[in-house]
């Protein structure tokens, strides 16, 4: 009769009941779903070297950051860091655990994968409804050589809470103030100035694939993976770069997480000619009043996926990319001084 | 000891409902004392600023169930009658029982079906709606925009699929009731057959027919999983049928785990306590409407 004890059991329940019986051998998690899928592949090669086994719920986001907060997970994943404050109010920790890149992505006819380039002021100016068609000069201007149509740009967006939405409007709040001013901080939910919305990822793509003159944005394995016209970027640097695992960590390279304090750092728009502009990251929080049984099973696994180098390449094979050796070094630091692991 | 029965599980439903009413309430009554009435016709919704409204979904819900009664009723009418009136024994039955078999159906499977077969199909014919019907005078605004084959439209159309089974089988089942004596008798008289369907047929069973459009009409606001795949999810709203939109179940189904803020939270629970409201005035309103012919058409003496 309580929303709490319904959110409760939904939660138990998405974990596959495993929240219940917390024994030694099982890590619980839930959160994000942009880092699911290595999650997943994660668990299964550490089960077969451990015997651990590893729950993890999905769920987005917004759920990891209320599980963890209410202690119903032995971890919580999240696309959308918290400040430290916030973090300290709740008694939690948290760290970087994979890159991902969101590519734009758009359906005309004739452009193929990667021929299209996007700057970030076009690209807030589309989905600020001020760019309509695709013969607009300023499309025209950066993408001389391709023939492009006299068509309605219809805009897609994702209509759940996304960190993916939160990653991509902290970019364009970065490049377009006219975005930052009108439409607000970045979020995972917004109020989209045009556009349909589509339901997760999956949604987005579904979108974009069946209207001709649309444009949308999804993670970089979700483009690929369903053949479509992903997009160049012009960069902070003036350069215009492919999404691909090289980009993306550049981007993560130039990332400097030693002036941060608990990780926070966005990293959307970073400098460096090779640096992907949209380029995001996933934490994963953990209680530090948690019984230290849990948060050593916790911390083992994710030292494993971190340093080990089959996880690396399970991360890659699944356009993924793994934090560079400095940012792990720094997060099994701060494992050592908050947790004392 | 029957009776007592009967008379708790009569009472439970009444306390289930009341509970969930007050529980409702309760939590949105946060979004009420922040916001006021203005909540109901506000139609700002931005999470990231806190400020909430209702007026989207609430419009979005109450249009593209309108869409789908209007498209739905007279389908399901038509097919009541030729179930039971014009078509052979051989034929009526297998009919009824297609009709009935769709509503079996679990409406995400109809939210597949609308995004992945309905919307680009429906996508392709958009243009030439926009370039014909959008182009008329008066009704012209509400046929314009982008061909993405999905939006308010088609969610009124997916709907309108999802409601006909349950309105369709009511009307069946009301029409093969009506003693065989008294169409016989307006035959008898002079009566063409649209006649007897409308003085008669439909003058017997009207309470019972109404009762089956409500029915529809309480699924078609309640719907979720297969509006959220088809209306899309924007919180616009616009004159034109065919740009996307969104509806109180479509909103909660894609906000609610994601809502960490108390406000955001409350202000879902006031949609939802909204969309109960809503249902239940339209019951009220429909039974009062029963009862008002009912009492005109003892009156009448018919």
């Amino acid at each position: 009769m309580n929303i709490k004890v319904v959110a409760l059991s939904v939660s138990l329940l998405s974990l596959g009941m495993a929240g219940a019986v917390q024994a030694a051998e099982t890590l619980t998690g839930s959160g994000s779903t942009a880092i699911q899928p290595v999650l997943t592949k994660w668990a299964a090669t550490y089960k077969e070297k451990t015997g651990v086994e590893t729950n993890y719920g999905g769920g987005g986001s917004g759920q990891g950051i209320k599980d963890i907060k209410a202690g119903l997970a032995g971890f919580g994943a999240t696309d959308k860091p918290l400040t430290s404050e916030e973090l300290r109010k709740d008694h939690l920790i948290q760290f970087p655990a994979i890159i991902i890149g969101i590519a734009p992505i758009v359906n005309l006819p004739g452009i193929e994968p990667g021929q299209m380039v996007l700057d970030g002021k076009v690209l807030a100016d589309i989905y600020l409804g001020k760019i309509t068609k695709w013969n607009d000069p300023a499309i025209v201007a950066l993408n001389k050589g391709l023939k492009l149509p006299d068509l309605d740009i219809s805009v897609v967006h994702r209509s759940d809470g996304s960190g993916t939405t939160f990653n991509f409007t902290d970019y364009l709040s970065k490049v377009s103030p006219e975005w930052a001013e009108k439409v607000g901080k970045p979020n995972t939910e917004i109020p989209w100035p045009v556009g349909a919305g589509g339901k997760g990822n999956q949604g987005v793509a579904a979108l974009v694939q069946k209207t001709v003159g649309s444009i949308g944005y999804v993670e970089q394995a979700y483009a690929s993976e369903n053949k479509l016209a992903y997009t160049r970027m012009r960069n902070a640097a003036g350069k215009v770069v492919l999404p691909d695992l090289k980009t993306f960590q550049a981007a993560a390279a130039n990332a400097d997480y030693g002036k941060t304090e608990d990780f926070y750092l966005i990293l959307t728009n970073q400098k460096g000619a090779e640096s992907w502009p949209i380029t995001a990251t996933t934490w994963v929080m953990l209680r530090e009043d948690a019984p230290k049984a849990t948060n050593e099973e916790v911390v083992k696994f994710f030292r494993w996926s971190l340093t080990a180098p089959e996880a690396k390449r399970e991360a890659e094979q699944l356009a993924y990319v793994p934090l560079p050796d400095g940012t792990v070094k720094q997060i099994q630091g701060y494992w050592k001084s908050k947790l004392g692991l | 000891m029957f009776r007592n029965l009967a008379r708790f599980a009569a009472f439970s439903v009444l306390l289930v409902l009341l509970g969930v009413a007050v529980t409702l309430f309760w939590r949105s009554w946060p979004t009420f004392h922040h916001f006021g009435w203005s909540f109901l016709w506000t139609a700002r919704w931005d999470p990231g600023r806190e400020l909430f409204g209702g007026w989207i979904p609430i419009a979005g819900t109450l249009i593209s169930s309108a869409i789908a009664l209007l498209v739905a009723v007279p389908v399901a009418y038509g097919v009541a009658l030729f179930v039971t009136n014009l078509a052979p024994a051989w034929l009526g039955r297998p009919v009824g029982s297609a009709i009935e078999l769709l509503a079996a159906i679990p409406s995400i499977v109809f939210g597949m079906w609308g995004l992945f077969v309905f919307a680009p199909w429906f996508a392709k014919l958009e243009p030439w709606i926009t370039a014909h019907v959008g182009t008329l005078p008066a009704i012209g605004i509400f046929f314009r925009g982008p061909p993405m084959g999905i939006g308010m439209l088609t969610a009124g159309l997916v709907l309108a699929v999802m409601v006909l089974p349950f309105i369709a089988s009511i009307m069946r089942d009301v029409f093969t009731v009506v003693p065989p004596m008294l169409r016989e008798s307006a035959y008898a008289l002079g009566a063409t057959s649209w006649e007897v369907q409308r003085h008669v047929v439909l003058a017997y069973t009207r309470s019972a027919v109404l009762g089956g459009i409500f029915l529809g009409l309480g699924r078609a606001l309640g719907e979720t999983m297969a509006v959220t795949f088809v209306i899309g999810n924007a919180h616009q709203l616009s004159a034109s049928l065919l740009k996307p939109g969104n509806s109180i179940a479509a909103l909660l189904a894609n906000e609610f785990a994601e809502a960490t803020t108390p406000l955001h939270q409350s202000s879902l629970l006031a949609l939802g306590f909204l969309l109960f409201a809503m249902t239940l005035i339209i019951l009220i309103g429909a039974r009062l409407l029963l009862w008002r012919l009912e009492n005109a058409q003892g009156k009448s003496g018919l």
